[in-house]
C-alpha cells in the first residue's frame, strides 16, 4: 500500500507538469482557436535558452530571469505576431500543420545550434529525500508538486478574481460580445499567449532536472499535454488541471501495474474512451456544433 | 477550359509521365530510392486527401495504415508469399480497420477526430515494436524481398523504380475514376455541407466510413510497396510524425485538390534533399518554408495556382463582357 503513496506522489508531480502545460494549451485553443502542435518543444525550448545564458557565464537566477523573458518574447510575443496573426483568419488546420512545421523546425535549430546530445540541467529544488509517514519521498517530486500547485492556484486566482481574469474569460468565451461590452480583445489575447510563454518556461524549469535537456525531449511531453487537455475538458481550465493529474498519475500506475511495454497505450485508451462517450472531456462544456 | 487548354494541359501530362519514365534512367541508386519513396508516399497523401480533402475528416492515422501495409508485406514475403498477396491482405485489412476508426468521425469532429485518430497511431506503433512474435520488435524485419513482376525481377533500384512508378499510375487511376463517379461527388457534398448533403439523400454515415476506409487501404497500398523498398523495416519510420508528414503533404500540395499530393509529396521527400547542401540546416529550412507558404496559401501550392488560374478566368470573362458591352452601344 505504501508503495501506491510513492507512485502517486512520484505521478502527482508530473501531472502537476502536465497540467501546466495543457492549461497553456487550453487557453490558447480558447482565446484565438490555435492548436500548438508545438506546445512540447515550447517546453523544451525555454531550458536551452537558460543554458545558453548560463554558457555565457551567467549565475543561475539570472539565467531563469532572462530565460523567462526570452520566452515572453519569441514564445508569447513572436510565437503571436509571427504565426499565428498572420494565419488566424485561415481557419484551425492550416494553422496547427503550420506549428508541426514550427515544431520541426525549433528541434532542428537546437540540434543544430547546441547539441544533439542531452545535457544536465541544475534543479531548482534541492535533490534529496524526506520522510513522510515511514516514507521515502524524493524531495523534487514534492517541489515540483508544490510549485506547480502553487502556479495552478496563482493562475485560477488571476482568472476568476481579477478583472483582467473576466475580461480574458469572457474574451474566450465569446470574443464578439466581449468587444460589445468594452473588452480590449486584442490585449486580452496577447496576455493569453505571454502567459502560455510564461507556463511553459516554468514546466521547462521543473521538468529539464529530471528528464535532462534535450532537443527531442518536447515530443511526449506535448503529446501527454495533449491528452491531458482532452480527457480533462478542451474548453476548461480546471479541466486541463485535472486532465493534467489524472493523466499523471494514471501513467505512473500503468507503469508498475499493468505493464511497462504497453504503459504508454493506457493514457491513450482512456483518451479515445472519454473522447466516445464524453467529448467535451471530464469537466468540459459541450461545443455547439458549427454547420 | 478551352479547346487549347485542353490540349496544353494532355501536352504537358505526357511530358511529365515521359520525365518521369526517361530522367531517372541515369539517376545514381540513392537518386532512385529517393524517387521511389516520393512515388510511395504519394500513394499514402492521396489515400489521406480522400479523407481530408474530399470527405473533410481530419486523420493522424494514415502512418500507422502505411506501417500496417509495410509489416504485412513484410512479413508474408519473407515467409515465401507473393507481394500480391500482402497486397489484397494489407487492402483487407486497412479498409477493415479504417471503417472501424470512421466511426468516431461520425460521433465526434475536428481536432477530437483528429486526437482519436492520433491515439490509434500511437497505439499501432507500441504494437509494432512490442509484439516481437510478429514484427521481431525493436530489431525489425531484414532481408524483405522485391517482386517478380510479369516475370521481371525488379532487384535493382531501377526496375523497382519502375514497380513503384507504375503502381503509382494505377492507383491515380483509380482515384480518378472515384473522384469523379458519384461517390466522389457524394465525398465533396459531404464536406461542404453536411447537413445539406444529408438532405439531398446522401447517406452521410456511410460515405464518410466509405472514405476513412478507401483512405486508410491505400495507406496500406502504399506500406506493401515501402517493405520491399526498403528491404528492412523496424517499428520508428511508422511512428507518429509520419502521420503528422502525410498531413503535412496533404495541405502543403493542396488539400482537396487531385494533384496535391504529388506536389505535397515532392516538397516533403525531396525538398529536404535538394537543401542537403546547407547541411544541418535543412530541416530547418524546410520548416521555414513550410510556414512560410502556408502563411502565404493556407490551401497549399494548388491554392496559389487555382487563384491565379480563377482570376485570369475573371478577367477574361469581364474583358468579353465589356467587349459585348461595346458592340451593343455601337450597334444602331
Amino acid at each position: 500500500m505504501s508503495n501506491l503513496l510513492d507512485l502517486l506522489v512520484a505521478g502527482l508531480a508530473t501531472g502537476a507538469i502536465y497540467a501546466l502545460v495543457a492549461v497553456g494549451f487550453t487557453l490558447l485553443w480558447q482565446t484565438s482557436q490555435t492548436i500548438n502542435f508545438a506546445q512540447g518543444e515550447f517546453v523544451m525550448l525555454p531550458a536551452f535558452l537558460m543554458l545558453a545564458v548560463m554558457h555565457a557565464g551567467a549565475p543561475f537566477w539570472l539565467a531563469i530571469i532572462l530565460g523567462i523573458l526570452l520566452s515572453l518574447l519569441l514564445l508569447g510575443l513572436g510565437f503571436k505576431l509571427l504565426l499565428v496573426d498572420p494565419m488566424l483568419r485561415h481557419g484551425v488546420l492550416p494553422l496547427a500543420i503550420a506549428t508541426m512545421a514550427l515544431a520541426i523546425g525549433m528541434k532542428e535549430a537546437v540540434k543544430q545550434f547546441f547539441s544533439a546530445e542531452a545535457s544536465p540541467f541544475p534543479s531548482i529544488v534541492p535533490v534529496g529525500d524526506v520522510w513522510i509517514l515511514g516514507r521515502v519521498v524524493s524531495l523534487q517530486s514534492l517541489g515540483v508538486l508544490a510549485l506547480a500547485i502553487a502556479v495552478v492556484i496563482g493562475l485560477t486566482a488571476l482568472l476568476n478574481r481579477t478583472s483582467i481574469g473576466h475580461q480574458m474569460q469572457a474574451t474566450a468565451q465569446n470574443p464578439t460580445v466581449a468587444r460589445i461590452i468594452g473588452v480590449p480583445v486584442e490585449r486580452m489575447i496577447l496576455l493569453t499567449f505571454l502567459i502560455n510563454a510564461f507556463l511553459v518556461a516554468l514546466a521547462s524549469l521543473l521538468i529539464t532536472p529530471i528528464y535532462l535537456a534535450k532537443f527531442s525531449s518536447g515530443e511526449v511531453l506535448g503529446q501527454a499535454a495533449f491528452i491531458a487537455a482532452i480527457v480533462g475538458g478542451f474548453n476548461q481550465v480546471r479541466g486541463a488541471i485535472a486532465g493534467g493529474l489524472l493523466i499523471g498519475v494514471v501513467d505512473n500506475l500503468a507503469a508498475a501495474y499493468v505493464s511497462t511495454q504497453y504503459r504508454a497505450a493506457v493514457p491513450l485508451i482512456l483518451l479515445i474512451v472519454i473522447i466516445l462517450f464524453r467529448p467535451q472531456g471530464l469537466l468540459g462544456r459541450p461545443e455547439e456544433r458549427t454547420v | 477550359m478551352t479547346a487549347i487548354g485542353k490540349y496544353w494541359r494532355i501536352a504537358l501530362g505526357v511530358a511529365v509521365i515521359a520525365a518521369l519514365i526517361i530522367v531517372p534512367m541515369n539517376f545514381n541508386r540513392y537518386g532512385l530510392y529517393i524517387l521511389s519513396q516520393w512515388t510511395v508516399m504519394t500513394i499514402a497523401a492521396m489515400g489521406l486527401n480522400l479523407t481530408l480533402g474530399y470527405a473533410g475528416q481530419v486523420s493522424l492515422a494514415q502512418g500507422a495504415f502505411v506501417g500496417i501495409g509495410a509489416y504485412a508485406a513484410a512479413i508474408m514475403t519473407t515467409q515465401g508469399m507473393p507481394l500480391i498477396a500482402a497486397l489484397g491482405v494489407a487492402i483487407v485489412l486497412c479498409f477493415a480497420i479504417g471503417w472501424i476508426l470512421g466511426y468516431p468521425a461520425l460521433r465526434v469532429q475536428h481536432h477530437y477526430l483528429a486526437f482519436v485518430t492520433l491515439a490509434f497511431s500511437t497505439l499501432a506503433f507500441l504494437v509494432f515494436r512490442n509484439e516481437d512474435w510478429l514484427t521481431k520488435g525493436i530489431y525489425g524485419i531484414s532481408n524483405i524481398p522485391r517482386p517478380n513482376v510479369l516475370g521481371f525481377a525488379t532487384n535493382r533500384p531501377l526496375p523497382f523504380y519502375y514497380f513503384c512508378l507504375g503502381s503509382l499510375g494505377i492507383v491515380s487511376l483509380a482515384m480518378w475514376w472515384l473522384i469523379r463517379s458519384p461517390w466522389g461527388r457524394a465525398f465533396v457534398a459531404l464536406r461542404e455541407n453536411p447537413v445539406r448533403a444529408l438532405s439531398l439523400g446522401i447517406d452521410t454515415r456511410r460515405y464518410t466510413l466509405m472514405a476513412f476506409a478507401i483512405g486508410s487501404a491505400l495507406g496500406g497500398v502504399a506500406g506493401t510497396l515501402y517493405a520491399p523498398l526498403t528491404q528492412y523495416i523496424d517499428p520508428v519510420p511508422f511512428n507518429l510524425s509520419l502521420s503528422l508528414d502525410l498531413l503535412m503533404m496533404v495541405i502543403v500540395g493542396g488539400s482537396g485538390f487531385f494533384f496535391g499530393p504529388f506536389l505535397g509529396a515532392m516538397i516533403a521527400v525531396l525538398l529536404p534533399e535538394w537543401l542537403r547542401f546547407t547541411q544541418g540546416y535543412y530541416l530547418m529550412l524546410y520548416a521555414v518554408a513550410v510556414m512560410l507558404l502556408l502563411i502565404y496559401s493556407p490551401t497549399g501550392i494548388l491554392g496559389i495556382l487555382d487563384r491565379y488560374l480563377t482570376e485570369r478566368r475573371t478577367k477574361a470573362a469581364s474583358a468579353l463582357r465589356a467587349v459585348a458591352k461595346s458592340r451593343l452601344e455601337t450597334a444602331p
